[in-house]
């Protein structure tokens, strides 16, 4: 029962603050105006904002700000020694500086590391907790961007990716941030830049309770989807997610702004039933998983389940089992990785349902940004099948849809499964490897190696915690699938953005698909749902559905 | 302007029948499946690798194919063969399909060179007196040559002199012979087409080897074929699909590996065949294919794929009235007696005022008396006797002098002076009536009859454009289409709006000129919207080729039919509509075969993991539930099932899936139901069935 208040309590926060966010949101990028401290901004970084920007050149903004975070990271990392409060922490070894460089740069925050062993405050804050808050902004920045494709008619000008990044920190994470930062305080998150308290054990032993400048960076890790945790067990330790409270909290923060983009984008293309229909597809896919999985942990019978009454492994009990199973989805469908229970523990069909929820493309919402620039690729491909159906050359919201945006579309739909699958085989591959690295073996060993995968390759950074990732051949190739996996479809969608915005706008008559009613939105569902199912079902066979059935 | 053709006009009947044999499917002829067995040479000559490359899914199976064969003859064994083969046959069927559907083209192409006999042509010297005889291939561009009564024209070009009826059935197939002329609309000739009477003299305006035949032959042969827009997209789609495939089969092998059961490569292979949308790969160029050939066999010839397809997201229609939407001529629709005028008597003295009228006006006339008033539609003995009075420009009146009366319709100006000439008054109520049919659109003629010395009025014959049998059902269709129709007419802006209204078309443009055309077409371009239109004198060769789809007629100039991208060979104007819904079919065939290709996939993946993985996971045989008999029964069905679908769908492919004019919602949840649903479930029937079968081949069962 307190489960669905629980689950409740959550929509009815995400539909209070789904309009008006949504309609902040637009008007913060529609908005022509640049207040004072931007303007002085601007001229510091000797940026024009009035200037446009072709999608070549918006493209080479991403990457090139991306580039230079991820060598400032490394940087920041490897000469760690040298900065202020690292506790004697000293310099992060070669692999991992690359791996938690490029992971947080990509909105990944996939953590090879343990927080309050290896990092210190600066890098945590100037380092991780910078990159939660830009790299969230450049995903919401290419969402715009790719937005303003459709809307725009014979252009090719996509705005200025540097006003767009300057916008999304200043006017939207950062006061979100800092009033969410406050209430999480109030509620026993802590924010200290102590190395810890020393305490004495019921059984004498000393040890030291770890503490950190936890709730600033607590709201932008679920608020910018970003998902790495201060501590190593991330939302399911005190210290981050005290009580039934804060976890509610952190649950909205991290559905918050993918949910609302859906409203942003109905505002921006005049017609907010296009952002309702896509909410809905998102709204069904979670849903469903989270059926899945609240289910198959309710009804999972074994030993320790039967122990504990219920499958508690890896579970907090002040969360329990729904709380756990609502946090496991929100967390998978939005690529955050934050986690407030152990998905390694889950039920064969418990972790598959987090795992297909990544594997859906991180569209059920998906992360800050990349969740409405995934589903809307989604949504090209579906309707070129639809537009064929009715017998026109395809047309998506006004654009028409030929060899080009098929091509781009197709583009950033294949980076995620080769990835995924090459990661995944080439792992498999490397016995040497797997035997350090694997507590598990047989179907759940492989789900933990294609989860790692999955997470990586979808950008979502929460882990299958039984494998060991440290080894320089897995830092190596996780980093690159994030790279791979966050930036080609990027790269995808600003091209694409760029020929939709070249067109003219097609009128709608009699003959165009609807794509505001239940017939689109099925079929869009159904798309993204085979396209997951007929790519990953070998793979899943052999991991999770070889366990459930077991 | 000229839009009819002056081929014998057909009778509201016909046209209610015609309309009825265009509408729902499209057939191009019935498929028989001799050709199946006619194509094979072909097809067997497609399995070079090379034509293979041009089609990325194919070409996967054929390298499977390849693979498969070699580990076959490696390590022989039923199972090994038995794929290899029928991964051959997936490609075979799938170049079977082409084949079948290029060889359909090429019966059209025979028949057409054979109208490409050497000729030998007159040519005019410079001095434009003395002739020289070169053969037809030596003709340049700019030739004058003459040609006689029961020569062969020899090339395509412009009647710059004469007049002369032509046989032009080696082209449309339409026996009766039509007349070309110098100057105006009815002056362009194509080579291969003989003159069956008179004398003319011809401008050649075509290279030998691009005449409008050669052109022919290489399109209905495919010859010319290039993928269209469309095609190349959906390649990409299902090239990418392929990718997808390709590396989820090449991930399974290191997953089969670390769970401990290595996989064959033939079972790979075979998986990854069963997996990429072969289907919709093998039939894809015979879509493309049939669909040109659907409309050879309505007489249109399209200079490229693109403009088929285009046809299919025309979202405006220009339509001339004159023969498309009316009838070319306008007809008698009302009598209308004047003065204490029987409409007995108004009905028999209109009768016989057009007794001897062979206009098309004056047989409706006699038509309508015939149909309403029971009069006979033949001249009596007396009758016959009377003398015509024709009409000429100056009178502008006609009728007929008998013994006993003369009668007169015409103008009413020019009636009115007659009658108060022979001492008659003309009744205040007739100008009112005149006026009154004129401003309606129609076309008033006043009847007046001359007896016992005094004229007297008898009447008005109200003229007007008949709209067409089932013209207002077509665009009530074509606007659930999303279509929008705008009639352009010469008429004034009221005439224009009454047969507008009545015929159900969204817009007219009424006292059109050719610049206005254009500016409309632009106007609706800009708007981001496609536009066809038809047209056939020289002034519509810019419009034509402003136009998305430019549909010129067989009638029409020269200039015309360059500029548009379509020619009609039976010039007939309403065929537009046809067109867009061939381009339509086209691409939801093209569509459904896609959704059907990808859902098949499901129960693949339920015929075959179970077959590779029960061996380490006995509890994935839950999966199996068709209860196929062994794995390699199992696989062997998947594989044979993914090769037959090609051949029980080229029926499919080649006529085009059904297609009737509906909102586009009602439309894709119909295909999505049948190839969608269907497309998921008929390979669980189907699968289960072959292996019913397999089963039994010892060493696999």
């Amino acid at each position: 029962m307190a489960g669905f208040a629980q689950l409740g309590l959550l929509l009815l926060a995400l539909a209070v603050a789904y309009r008006p966010l949504g309609d902040y949101l637009a008007r913060v990028y529609r908005g022509e105006k640049n207040n004072r401290f931007e303007r002085r901004l601007y001229r510091l970084l000797r940026i024009d904002p009035d200037s446009e920007q072709r999608w070549t050149t918006y493209a080479a903004g991403v990457l090139g700000f991306s580039f230079v975070s991820v060598v400032f990271l490394y940087l920041l990392q490897r000469l760690q020694s040298l900065l202020p409060l690292d506790f004697g922490r000293g310099a992060v070894s070669p692999s991992m500086a690359f791996n938690t460089a490029v992971s947080f740069v990509t909105n990944t925050n996939w953590q090879s590391y343990s927080g309050e062993e290896v990092l210190g405050h600066t890098v945590q804050m100037v380092g991780l907790t910078v990159q939660n808050f830009v790299s969230a902004a450049v995903g919401m920045a290419v969402a715009i961007a790719f937005i303003r494709g459709f809307v725009r008619r014979s252009t090719n000008r996509l705005g200025n990716f540097w006003v767009d990044l300057v916008r999304g920190v200043l006017r939207i994470l950062l006061p979100i941030s800092f009033g969410f930062a406050i209430v999480l305080v109030a509620f026993g998150v802590v924010q200290s830049l102590a190395r810890g308290v020393d305490v004495v054990g019921l059984d004498g032993a000393k040890s030291t309770i770890a503490l950190a400048p936890t709730a600033s960076q607590e709201v932008i890790k679920e608020l910018g989807t970003n998902g790495g945790g201060i501590f190593n067990a991330n939302s399911s330790h005190p210290f981050e997610n005290p009580n039934g409270w804060t976890n509610l909290i952190e649950n909205f923060l991290l559905l918050l702004i993918p949910v609302s983009l859906t409203r942003t984008l109905g505002v921006l293309v005049g017609n907010k039933k296009q952002g309702y229909v896509l909410l809905g597809v998102m709204g069904v896919l979670w849903a469903g998983m989270l059926t899945v999985t609240w289910w198959a942990e309710a009804h999972t019978s074994g030993p320790a389940a039967a122990l504990a009454g219920a499958n508690m492994e890896g579970k907090e009990v002040r969360f329990g089992i729904p709380a756990s199973a609502l946090w496991a989805i929100s967390t998978t469908g939005t690529s955050t990785g934050a986690v407030n229970s152990m998905h390694d523990s889950f039920s064969g069909l418990g972790g598959g349902g987090a795992l297909l929820s990544m594997l859906f493309g991180e569209v059920s919402p998906g992360g800050v940004g990349a969740g409405i620039y995934g589903i809307l690729v989604m949504a090209i491909i579906a309707m070129f099948l639809a537009g064929l159906m009715v017998g026109r050359t395809p047309e998506y919201l006004g654009k028409k849809l030929g060899t080009r945006e098929v091509s781009c579309a197709a583009i950033a739909i294949l980076a995620m499964p080769t990835v995924v699958l090459l990661g995944t085989g080439a792992a498999l591959l490397m016995p040497g490897e797997l035997g350090k690295a694997l507590t598990n073996h047989g179907a759940h060993g492989l789900s933990e190696v294609l989860y790692a995968y999955t997470s990586a390759g979808n950008n979502n950074g929460s882990a299958f915690a039984g494998l060991t990732v440290t080894s320089d051949w897995f830092q190596a190739t996780l980093g690159i699938a994030m790279l791979f996996g966050r930036f080609v479809p990027i790269l995808a969608v600003l091209c694409l953005a760029g020929s939709l915005a070249r067109q003219r706008k097609v009128p709608e008559t009699a003959g165009t698909l609807p794509t505001t009613g239940p017939l689109f939105a099925s079929m869009l569902t159904g798309t993204v749902a085979l396209v997951a199912a007929l790519t990953f079902i070998p793979a899943l066979a052999l991991g999770p559905i070889a366990e459930a059935l077991a | 302007m000229t839009t009819t053709a002056e081929r014998p006009r057909r009778t509201p009947e016909e046209e209610i029948r015609r309309h009825g044999e265009n509408t729902g499917r499209f057939g191009a002829g019935m498929f028989n499946p001799r050709q199946l067995l006619t194509s094979l040479p072909d097809a067997l000559r497609k399995l070079n690798p090379r034509h293979q490359l041009g089609n990325p899914v194919m070409f996967v199976v054929w390298v499977g194919s390849v693979l498969v064969t070699v580990f076959a003859v490696l390590q022989p064994s039923v199972f090994a063969c038995a794929v290899a083969g029928w991964l051959w046959f997936t490609v075979l069927f799938a170049n079977l399909a082409e084949a079948v559907a290029e060889g359909r083209g090429k019966a059209q192409a025979d028949t057409l060179r054979r109208t490409k006999k050497d000729t030998v042509a007159r040519r005019l010297r410079q001095d434009g007196i003395h002739t020289e005889q070169v053969a037809g291939v030596d003709l340049r561009i700019g030739d004058r040559v003459i040609v006689e009564a029961g020569e062969v024209i020899p090339g395509d070009g412009d009647v710059v002199e004469g007049i002369a009826t032509v046989d032009e059935s080696a082209i449309t197939g339409e026996s009766a012979p039509v007349i070309r002329e110098s100057g105006g609309d009815r002056s362009a000739v194509t080579g291969g087409t003989t003159v069956l009477s008179d004398r003319i003299v011809v401008r050649i305006s075509t290279k030998p080897g691009e005449s409008f035949v050669d052109r022919m032959i290489a399109l209905v042969e495919g010859a010319a074929r290039q993928k269209t827009p469309n095609e190349v997209a959906l390649t990409i789609l299902l090239s990418t699909l392929t990718i997808i495939f390709l590396l989820a089969v090449v991930a399974l092998q290191p997953m089969a590996g670390y769970s401990g059961s290595v996989q064959s490569v033939i079972v790979l292979i075979a998986l990854l065949v069963c997996l990429i949308p072969t289907t919709i790969g093998a039939l894809l160029s015979a879509i493309g294919i049939a669909g040109m050939d659907r409309l050879v066999q309505r007489n249109v010839l399209a200079s490229s794929g693109r403009a088929v397809e285009a046809a299919g997201d025309v979202s405006t229609l220009l339509l001339d009235k004159t023969g498309t939407i009316t009838f070319g001529n306008r007809r008698a629709t009302e009598l209308i007696p004047v003065a204490g005028c029987t409409a007995e008597v108004l009905a028999a003295t209109a009768r016989r005022s057009s007794l001897a009228d062979e206009t098309p006006e004056g047989r409706s006339i006699i038509e309508l008396c015939a149909e309403r008033h029971a009069l006979a539609a033949e001249s009596t003995e007396r009758e016959h006797a009377g003398v015509f009075v024709p009409f000429t420009a100056q009178t502008r009146m006609s009728g007929i002098d008998l013994p006993d009366r003369q009668v007169r319709k015409g103008a009413a100006d020019s009636v009115y002076g007659w009658v108060s000439k022979h001492g008659g008054t003309v009744p205040d109520e007739v100008p009112e009536i005149v006026s009154r049919i004129s401003a309606d659109g129609g076309t008033p003629l006043v009847c007046a009859e001359l007896a016992g010395g005094i004229a007297t009025v008898r009447g008005v014959i109200r003229l007007s454009d008949v709209v067409k049998p089932g013209m207002r059902e077509r665009f009530d269709a074509l606007r659930v289409m999303g279509i929008k129709t705008v009639m352009i007419t010469g008429d004034n802006p009221l005439t224009a709006k009454a047969i507008a209204d009545e015929a159900g078309v969204d817009d007219y443009l009424a006292e059109a000129k050719p610049e206005d055309k254009i500016a409309l077409i632009r106007r609706e371009q800009d708007g981001g919207r496609l536009v066809a239109m038809t047209g056939d004198g020289t002034n519509d060769a810019p419009a034509l080729a402003q136009a998305d789809v430019g549909a010129a007629m067989n009638t029409g100039t020269m200039a015309a039919k360059e500029a548009g991208n379509m020619v009609d060979l039976d010039s007939n104007p309403t065929k537009l509509i046809e067109i867009v819904e061939i381009g339509k079919q086209l691409l939801i065939t093209r569509g459904a075969l896609t959704t059907f290709s990808i859902a098949n996939d499901l129960a693949k993946y339920f015929a075959i993991l179970p077959a590779m993985f029960m061996a380490i996971y006995p509890q994935l045989g839950a999966l199996n539930i068709m209860h196929l008999a062994t794995p390699s029964s199992a696989i062997l069905s998947a594989v044979i099932f993914n090769a037959l679908i090609i051949i029980v769908l080229i029926p499919l492919a080649l006529r085009g899936v059904r297609y009737r004019p509906s909102s586009a919602s009602a439309l894709l949840r119909r295909n999505l139901l049948i190839y969608g649903l269907g497309g998921v479930v008929a390979p669980f029937a189907g699968i289960w069935l072959i292996d019913l079968v397999v089963r039994l081949i010892p060493g696999i069962g």
